[in-house]
């Protein structure tokens, strides 16, 4: 196998079921849909919007589709997946609302990773600087960020909540993407993790 | 017949070399319901046959273009049309995988087509010769293929109405197609697509020297209109950025406007280059029935207008690849056929890349395009130990 996978890849590649269909949404070069493929034996698909990246993927022999999460998954028909994977993305598209709501009906499963705008340290730089902060994961200026949805924890909690999902397991990653098991309604995580990956089911 | 002026010689010069051929007797039933036969399929091939006969790569060539496909053109002499894709080393690997491309039937270099000698009459097809469809041009490929026990194709690669042949293979033979590459193609032709080619048609038929498509029992051609209807459609195969780019309003070989008809503009002295030196090398009666196979294409049509039925549990790889400014066949037309393919779960990756070349970005030189198929190429042929 190429390089080793990124810890919370591996996190979310843990999720994943031996043998299932896999959609990825924002599958990067594939490194996650390759491994999966190879380790799992999963028919794996990705939504790549970025032209180097789809090309990476195709070169891997990946089925990759040129596209964009906001507009491209209302013609995946219902539940067309075992599982919809959404690493690190949802902060950066238009309509968080209606990007879950297709994945949980997409796939019988859906894998959500998140930076958590609830850290400290973002906690921290807003109220001391006064100024929108920017932190290692999130190294933007507020006017040229693609991150236009962040959110917390807690604020993807009430989100999955309100679409009807049911949580089913819940992550906290730290600095270094490395995982551990949380209560997802608990103030602790929405406080110290540096992001989450929830295991969600549709209604 | 006495040596004619050159622009009046019926264009398909009979001498000029096709290539490879193969003559078949049995005749072809068509979707028009009539037969042809007998029927000759011209070719060009590249590279050679593995022992497995598991390298081969159909190309299938667009609208007027032909089996020329990386070797110079025998009445032009200019290179190949996509010697720029196949060739040694080239994304399409001619080191590494048997390259076909065959003429179209309707064709005019070879295959059998309008201006060839039909053998019942002893005089040229004309307006005799059937309607054929893309689905027959694929047929008659297929018998090619036949003829050089080729079983499966590792990959079918195409543009323009080379895509819709690509989707047709897949649909008619599914079970010959490893992999399929559509560029720049749709699974249907539309409105504004079949309605520039009626301008085209009607621009050769209302050309006096078209004599009821006749004109080579007369020693002529409708020059002028095939011209026209050359220009027309190649304003299709740009884009309006790029035209603004290459010629905007740039005078040709004067300093002002003539307050005349010339060609004033660098656009229009453009424009009737592509006019006259295509009707050199193209016959007019072909351009009529080709451009009409292309209208015709219907793919979701055959399937009662779902289009997913037409690939409903196709094995085929497929890549599908299309160019932001193309207008003519935009990425939204190939993006409807990606979606039909993984709505059956069909293994299909959709690439759009980023150009202002409009249509005919497909022929240029595009790095990104190449780094799509190669790296797809690459892939399937791992896959099948080519």
């Amino acid at each position: 196998m190429s390089a080793a996978l990124r810890p919370d890849l591996a996190a979310i590649a843990e999720m994943i079921p031996a043998g299932g269909r896999v959609l990825d949404v924002g599958c990067g070069d594939g490194a996650l849909l390759e491994h999966l493929s190879l380790t799992k034996g999963v028919d794996g698909r990705g939504i790549e919007l970025s032209q180097q990246n789809v090309n990476a993927c195709v070169a891997r022999g990946l089925p990759v589709m040129q596209g964009d999460a906001d507009t491209d998954l209302v013609e995946y028909p219902d539940a067309a997946f075992d599982v919809a994977i959404l690493s690190q993305t949802i902060q950066s598209t238009r309509s968080p609302r209606d990007v879950l709501g297709h994945l949980l009906r997409i796939g019988r499963r859906t894998v959500i990773s998140l930076p958590n705008f609830g850290h400290w340290r973002v906690r921290a730089s807003l109220a001391v600087h006064g100024r929108m902060p920017r932190t290692l994961a999130l190294n933007y200026q507020w006017y040229d960020t693609p991150n236009i949805h962040l959110c917390t924890i807690a604020d993807f909690v009430a989100l999955a909540n309100a679409t009807g999902a049911t949580i089913e397991r819940a992550l906290a990653l730290d600095e270094k993407g490395r995982s551990r098991a949380m209560r997802a309604e608990a103030w602790g995580p929405n406080f110290l993790a540096n992001g989450a990956i929830f295991l969600l089911r549709g209604r | 017949m006495a040596e004619l002026p050159k622009f009046l010689r019926p264009v398909t010069v009979p001498d000029a070399d096709v290539g490879h051929a193969i003559t078949f007797d049995a005749a072809l039933a068509l979707d028009c319901g009539k037969t042809l036969g007998p029927l000759t399929v011209a070719y060009m091939t590249y590279g050679t046959l593995n022992p497995a006969r598991s390298n081969a790569v159909l190309i299938c060539h667009a609208l007027t273009l032909d089996q020329f496909v990386a070797s110079a053109h025998p009445i032009t002499g200019k290179p190949g049309w996509w010697d720029i894709m196949v060739g040694p080393g080239k994304p399409i690997d001619t080191n590494r995988f048997f390259v076909i491309c065959a003429n179209v039937l309707g064709g005019c270099m070879g295959t059998t087509g309008p201006a060839e000698i039909c053998a019942a009459t002893g005089r040229p097809y004309g307006l005799d010769f059937p309607l054929v469809t893309i689905r027959d041009m694929v047929r008659a490929q297929a018998l090619l293929l036949d003829a050089l026990g080729i079983d499966k194709l590792m990959s079918v690669i195409g543009g323009s109405m080379g895509g819709m042949q690509v989707l047709q293979w897949a649909a008619s033979y599914p079970e010959r197609v490893v992999s399929a590459v559509p560029i720049a193609c749709a699974a249907r032709h539309s409105a504004q697509n079949i309605s520039f080619h009626e301008v085209g048609r009607q621009a050769i038929m209302a050309d006096p020297d078209w004599k009821g498509g006749t004109y080579q029992l007369h020693g002529t051609q409708p020059a002028k209109g095939l011209a026209v209807a050359r220009m027309a459609a190649h304003i299709t195969y740009l884009s309006e950025m790029a035209l603004q780019r290459k010629f905007g309003r740039s005078l040709q070989d004067r300093e002002q406007i003539s307050f005349g008809f010339g060609p004033d503009f660098q656009i229009e002295s453009y424009l009737h280059h592509q006019g006259i030196s295509f009707v050199d090398r193209f016959d007019a009666n072909s351009y009529l029935y080709i451009t009409r196979a292309m209208d015709y294409f219907d793919l979701a049509a055959e399937q009662g207008g779902t289009l997913a039925e037409a690939f409903r549990g196709a094995k085929t790889r497929f890549c599908i690849i299309s160019f932001t400014s193309d207008w003519l066949f935009p990425t939204a037309e190939n993006k409807h056929v990606a979606h039909a393919l993984n709505a059956t779960a069909a293994t299909v990756s959709f690439v759009e890349i980023a150009t202002d070349r409009g249509h005919d970005a497909f022929l240029l030189d595009e790095p990104e395009m190449f780094a799509t198929v190669r790296g797809f190429l690459n892939s399937v042929a791992a896959s099948v130990g080519a």
